[in-house]
């Protein structure tokens, strides 16, 4: 019994003195930071393309997932994370950024531990995106890169955008669900020239449209959601015979460019011609 | 009887109209019925063909359905708190639906997804009249379709949480508390023919429940065999619940309320009960699903939501009679 009072009392010592250890550098906001962690996928994508070699410790575990994210390659390069305070803490970072939605419980336990941790809005149009890569290059010091990079953004939105008036589009995805103007891929339909019908029923951002409306609307063209492996009620509404009736032609998905706010949205763009 | 019969059919056409009329695009009447049956150009009659006939047919034979065999379960088990969705019939439906549809049996074949569904019913209500047969009492019904429903709902979450679909998880919801909503004529293909057989089998026995209600002594004079009885019900009950589990989900109290409803109008003899239960069922069923739609137009309501609310209740007035001894 008291051999194993000692011998835990050495653990537990052990284990104070390593997490004493652990925060690498907090404080020092000042310098670039040299451990960043993202917990977003979009702020990922944003992030492998800004940051400096060996900057960027880990992105999140769905940066590497080929249908969600257009940089899964390059994302195999650095260590995945789920999102948990626990793995996040273990690597020690100097940075940590998060999503809006990335969960408040977790957020309050990284600032507990002594993290600094910044959390970004999803970008849902064009100027967002920009404010986006400038507030991302100047949290990892990488203005220079950033500036770049909008350049390259701009030019490349310049050349993808269409004029108007191409008629009347709408974004169908699983369990009846549209995007209106305010949306990223609202914005997306908009710089390609078509009118989204969603606004036609004052839809702005995602929500519910009855199937009844949509065809009543009869758009042009119809973009779905992707569907997933697995199956579920909610994607069997995009088998539905009526969609058929309302959209002949040809029928375009939406695939890893049309997620998140980053530059690849101009592919989106272009896909759309 | 007769009189209740007409009074039942004429309640279900109107509401079959009512289904067919109810809908967010808020179409002229007379168009969309022209548009209905006449067909034509433009978008009215993909809506009314495609999209509103289906949920009002829908709506129409799952209602009867489950009218029908929670009048036929509780003839046969001789118990008024017996009904497919309480006592966990279609729970295990849901989760032989939820199983087929996960491990990609129903895109192999359309018709694994009924026959899954098919099987899991017929293990929940053979499971529960092992368990709580003529002579099991209220209480062990409820104990046995109590722990049935706890098994096929974890089971189906289970499922649902494993499936690596990021839609599949938010379903439970769907299979627990079923929805008509979006569904097309592929699906009334699916269940009707099913459940047609499945009513036709119950309805062929409701001479026999009528001699049950004399005693099992007295049915077996009469040259009932129990035997065949059961498994006649155990495979009607079954095709019905089955079907219209995989295309709705599971949805509950619609065979409790309307036996209980229609007894002291068309007696408690099943012969006549069975058919006006089904009736009853269907008109029930209808309005809840005009109401879902009238209630929240811009969201997907869930049935079971409103069933529950006017079953629930009652239910619990049921069980307060059975708890002061008196007969229900």
């Amino acid at each position: 019994m008291r051999g194993f009072v000692r011998r835990s009392r050495t653990i537990l010592a052990a284990v104070l003195i390593a997490a004493a250890a652990l925060p690498a550098a907090s404080g020092s906001a000042e310098a670039a930071p040299q451990r960043v962690v993202s917990m977003n996928l979009c702020i990922d994508q944003l992030a492998m393309m800004l940051a400096a070699p060996g900057q960027l410790v880990s992105v999140s575990s769905l940066a590497q997932n080929r249908r969600l994210s257009p940089m899964a390659e390059q994302a195999v390069a650095h260590v995945p994370n789920t999102g948990r305070a626990e793995e996040i803490y273990l690597l020690r970072p100097d940075l940590v950024i998060a999503g809006t939605y990335t969960p408040q419980a977790t957020i309050a336990m990284l600032h507990r531990l002594g993290l600094r941790v910044e959390i970004l809005p999803p970008a849902e149009d064009f100027d967002a995106i920009r404010a986006q890569i400038t507030r991302l290059g100047a949290l990892l010091e990488r203005q220079a890169a950033a500036r770049d990079l909008l350049a390259r953004f701009d030019a490349d939105l310049a050349a993808a955008r269409a004029p108007s008036g191409r008629g009347r589009a709408a974004l169908y995805y699983a369990n009846g669900f549209t995007s209106g103007p305010g949306t990223l891929a609202g914005s997306i339909l908009g710089a390609a020239g078509y009118d989204n019908i969603a606004a036609d029923h004052g839809i702005s951002a995602t929500t519910h449209l009855p199937m009844e409306l949509l065809v009543m609307a009869r758009p042009d063209r119809l973009i779905t959601g992707a569907t997933w492996p697995g199956q579920s009620q909610g994607e069997a509404i995009l088998d539905h015979p009526a969609l058929a009736g309302i959209a002949p032609t040809e029928r375009q998905v939406t695939d890893r460019d049309w997620v998140c706010g980053t530059p690849f949205v101009t592919r989106a763009i272009r896909s759309l011609r | 009887m007769r009189k209740w019969s007409v009074t039942l059919s004429v309640l279900v056409g109107a509401l079959f109209l009512a289904s067919l009329l109810t809908g967010p695009a808020g179409l002229p009447a007379m168009d969309s019925l022209r548009a209905l049956a006449f067909g034509g150009d433009g978008p009215i009659p993909i809506v009314m063909r495609e999209i509103r006939l289906p949920r009002a047919i829908l709506g129409l034979a799952i209602g009867a359905g489950l009218g029908l065999t929670g009048a036929a379960l509780q003839g046969y088990l001789r118990n008024p708190l017996a009904e497919p969705g309480l006592i966990g019939i279609s729970g295990m439906a849901a989760l032989g639906a939820v199983i087929a549809i996960q491990t990609g049996l129903s895109l192999a074949a359309m018709s694994a997804l009924p026959l899954a569904a098919m099987a899991g019913a017929t293990a929940g209500v053979a499971l529960l009249v092992a368990l709580a047969g003529p002579r099991g009492g209220s209480v062990t019904l409820i104990l046995a379709g109590v722990a049935i429903s706890a098994l096929a709902g974890a089971g189906t979450a289970l499922v649902l949480n494993l499936s690596p679909n990021p839609y599949a998880a938010n379903e439970i919801v769907f299979w627990l508390m079923g929805s008509l909503a979006d569904k097309s004529m592929l699906h009334v293909w699916l269940a009707l023919p099913p459940m047609a057989l499945g009513a036709g089998l119950i309805l062929s026995v409701r001479r026999a429940l009528d001699a049950l209600t004399l005693g099992e002594a007295a049915a077996q004079t009469l040259g009932i065999s129990g035997t065949g009885l059961r498994w006649r019900l155990i495979a009607g009950t079954a095709l019905v619940v089955g079907p219209a589990t995989a295309v709705a989900g599971a949805i509950g109290f619609v065979g409790l309320v309307i036996p209980h409803i229609l007894r002291p109008l068309v007696g408690a003899r099943p012969s006549a009960l069975l058919p006006a239960s089904a009736l009853g069922g269907a008109a029930l069923l209808l309005a809840a699903d005009v109401a879902v739609r009238l209630i929240v137009p811009d969201r997907d309501l869930k049935l079971g939501v409103l069933t529950a609310i006017v079953g629930a209740p009652l239910f619990l007035h049921l069980i307060w009679k059975t708890r002061s001894g008196g007969r229900v």
